[in-house]
């Protein structure tokens, strides 16, 4: 037994965690080519809710700050996107991949800028005043997600929202009898260029190893001398950017859009930090990744149990690892 | 608490009480329409599910976002036993100790995991229980009714057409002009077994219990070390809190005759209690009557305002649609954030600590 966990451990431990969760799924699926379907569309989802908890997870761990309001800008990133694309219609409708990228893009561009600034806003307005009072924080913050929402209900109406795509991300890649959704590959590229650029920031730039020993130990950072708070500001700014970011991938994703988007996906969102561990990148990723396939292998063998699997799946994890799998936080 | 007890702001606030609590006692008979009676039965019950959720947040500071989903148990617990069996005192008290024994299992499985780490976990925790339920209550139709909610009968005795007091000619007595029907039947049931929870919650505060949960609230590591069980307590005021809530949830249900995700379990009625909690002032049981009070009549009667506010001011861009009647939830955030910014203590808190000599 001691053997057995010591190759495990070798091996990558709990991040082996996904590919035993595939493994599993594909002797139960049966069929190669759903599973593949299943696992793209379960990695896809799962990189775009790594982008929207990544910062949730990194502002809790560098500041001891929960931030209840996070799926505002979720959801704000999602109806910037698509406003930005409904106005752009003329170049998506043009033949032009160029114009229809340059759309594209500049409807992402539109939505990271606004998490900026809602994140700076937020951070001095809302939550510089209660730093380390958790219960007034949690209130605080549900009070803004409040009335958030009601602005996003002003400003954009109750009814569903559609949102136009390039037409070069629709349609799928058919290889043999597998066919993949071209957009799931993009979500899929632009979560992973977030996740190795948030590594290559943590890990081999001085900002990162600031914010990585902030997480560990604020007060001797502080202590020595380097004004944390500023630090803070920006890791929040960032964490707010890459949510709204998220919510323009998964407006893309879901094609049409409600207000009620933030709020459905807030909860996935804590399962997922809740599950990783809070304050590490890595383990956010790997609830992720973990959620996200759950998530779509259960809808396709037992779709009535889809909804309790996430919060299974947590109580289970909570159990065996009661800080998550790969906390940051001690 | 004892030198608060000369202070005029606690004072007032316990006059305020007694004024409360005589207008609803009377309230069929001074507020002689259906709306103002369905307010007061609404402001009865909220104040029990307030009350409830202070003894958590106020008293021993756990925030727990799953409040609703113990009023949905008992609501639907009630609601589905009175559909199944048909309308009878036998299905009422099934449903009730059914909702009960739900929110207890839950609550303690929901505590002993997770209250054991950081508040925030529990919250998150909490959130995330809270809305699978809303989802499984919505997809579960066949027992539910699914979005469209259950529609049954009361037991007889408070049925409208039922008469309490009969005169010769076999017409219903009125007093003061109030028929003695069973609408009115209904209100005192709930009026009492209102009071009678609030009661109950009221003494648990004032015993040597919640004195240990104010400790534990003030300062968890030093109440561990004097050699209380925190998590044992925690999970129990949890567990208690829960139960308050599932019996509020069965009276609402046999008052309201409709039980849905909309009355019952949505997240609009968490951000309801947590308004009612943080305006009332959390740590009072008082702040619970007047948060409750507040709300309620915001929520029946300011909206009407909203209307007219957003007519008047159509000439003017966005403000109109941020003064519509369906926009109120946005001033009352931007007033519960001032308020925890700036009165933390809420309404009761406040006015209690005015005037006290320390």
């Amino acid at each position: 037994m001691n053997k057995l966990a010591e190759t495990i451990g070798r091996l990558g431990g709990v991040n082996l965690l996904p590919v035993a969760l595939a493994a599993i799924a594909f002797v139960l699926i049966g069929a190669p080519s759903s599973w593949v379907t299943l696992t793209v569309a379960g990695l896809s989802m799962g990189m775009m809710v790594f982008l929207m908890a990544s910062g949730l997870s990194l502002v809790f761990g560098l500041m001891d700050v929960m931030n209840f309001g996070h799926s505002a800008f979720i959801s704000f990133g999602a109806f910037v996107a698509a406003s930005v694309l409904a106005a752009l219609g003329g170049w998506l409708d043009s033949d032009s991949v160029l114009l229809a990228t340059a759309a594209l893009g500049l409807a992402l561009l539109a939505a990271i800028s606004f998490g900026l600034a809602a994140g700076l806003f937020f951070e001095t307005v809302i939550i510089r005043p209660v730093y380390r009072d958790h219960l007034r924080q949690i209130l605080i913050t549900m009070g803004a997600l409040i009335v958030s929402e009601q602005v996003i209900l002003a400003v954009w109406g109750g009814t569903p929202f559609t949102v136009p795509r390039p037409s070069f991300l629709d349609g799928a890649w058919i290889i043999g009898d597998v066919s993949i959704e071209i957009y799931r590959v993009f979500a899929f590229g632009i979560g992973a260029v977030v996740f190795s650029g948030l590594l290559l920031l943590l890990n081999r730039t001085r900002v990162g190893l600031l914010i990585r020993a902030g997480v560990e130990n604020r007060e001797m950072v502080e202590s020595l001398g380097f004004k944390i708070n500023r630090l803070f500001i920006g890791v929040f700014m960032l964490g707010s950017a890459l949510a709204a970011l998220g919510g323009a991938m998964w407006a893309g994703y879901e094609t049409i859009i409600t207000p009620a988007l933030g709020g459905e996906m807030m909860i996935v969102v804590f399962i997922v930090v809740i599950i990783g561990g809070l304050g590490s990148i890595e383990g956010t990723l790997l609830g992720a990744i973990i959620v996200g396939l759950t998530a779509n292998y259960v809808g396709y063998l037992a779709p009535k149990m889809a909804l309790a699997s996430n919060m299974i799946l947590m109580m289970a994890i909570l159990m065996w690892r009661p800080s998550g799998l790969r906390p940051a936080v001690k | 608490m004892t030198q608060l007890k000369d202070s005029y702001g606690a004072l007032a606030v316990k006059t305020s009480m007694l004024f409360i609590a005589g207008l609803l006692l009377f309230a069929p008979f001074l507020f002689q329409d259906v709306r103002a009676l369905e307010v007061a039965a609404r402001i009865c019950i909220f104040i029990v599910l307030v009350a409830s959720y202070d003894l958590l947040i106020g008293y021993t500071g756990i925030v727990s976002f799953a409040h609703t989903m113990f009023f949905g148990f008992g609501s639907y617990g009630v609601a589905i036993s009175l559909k199944q069996m048909g309308p009878g005192w036998d299905a009422v008290a099934l449903g009730t100790f059914a909702g009960v024994v739900v929110s207890l299992v839950i609550a303690t499985v929901i505590g002993l995991i997770s209250l054991r780490v950081k508040a925030i976990f529990f919250a998150m925790i909490t959130l995330a229980a809270a809305s699978v339920v809303l989802v499984l209550a919505s997809q579960l139709s066949q027992l539910t009714g699914g979005e469209d909610g259950i529609t049954y009968r009361a037991p007889d005795l408070f049925k409208t057409a039922n008469k309490l007091m009969v005169d010769d000619n076999g017409k219903v007595v009125r007093w003061f002009g109030v028929k003695l029907n069973g609408k009115l039947a209904g209100y005192y049931f709930v009026f009492f077994t209102s009071l009678a929870l609030f009661l109950v919650m009221l003494r648990i505060t004032v015993s040597p219990l919640g004195t240990v949960l104010k400790a534990i609230r003030e300062n968890e590591s030093r109440a561990e070390a004097i050699g209380y069980r925190v998590v044992a307590y925690r999970t129990f005021v949890f567990c208690l809190s829960a139960v308050a809530a599932s019996l509020a949830g069965s009276i609402y249900a046999v008052w309201l005759k409709y039980t849905g995700p909309d009355t019952a379990l949505s997240f609009a009625i968490m951000i309801d209690i947590l308004l009612m909690v943080v305006i009332g002032g959390m740590g009072t049981m008082w702040g619970a009557v007047i948060g409750a009070v507040l709300m309620v009549i915001a929520q029946y009667y300011l909206r009407d305002l909203m209307g007219a506010a957003s007519e008047a001011t159509a000439s003017i861009p966005l403000l109109p649609e941020l003064l519509a009647p369906d926009r109120w939830l946005f001033w009352l955030g931007i007033i519960f954030i001032l308020l925890v910014y700036f009165f933390p203590r809420g309404i009761a808190g406040t006015l209690m600590t005015k005037g006290a000599r320390t």
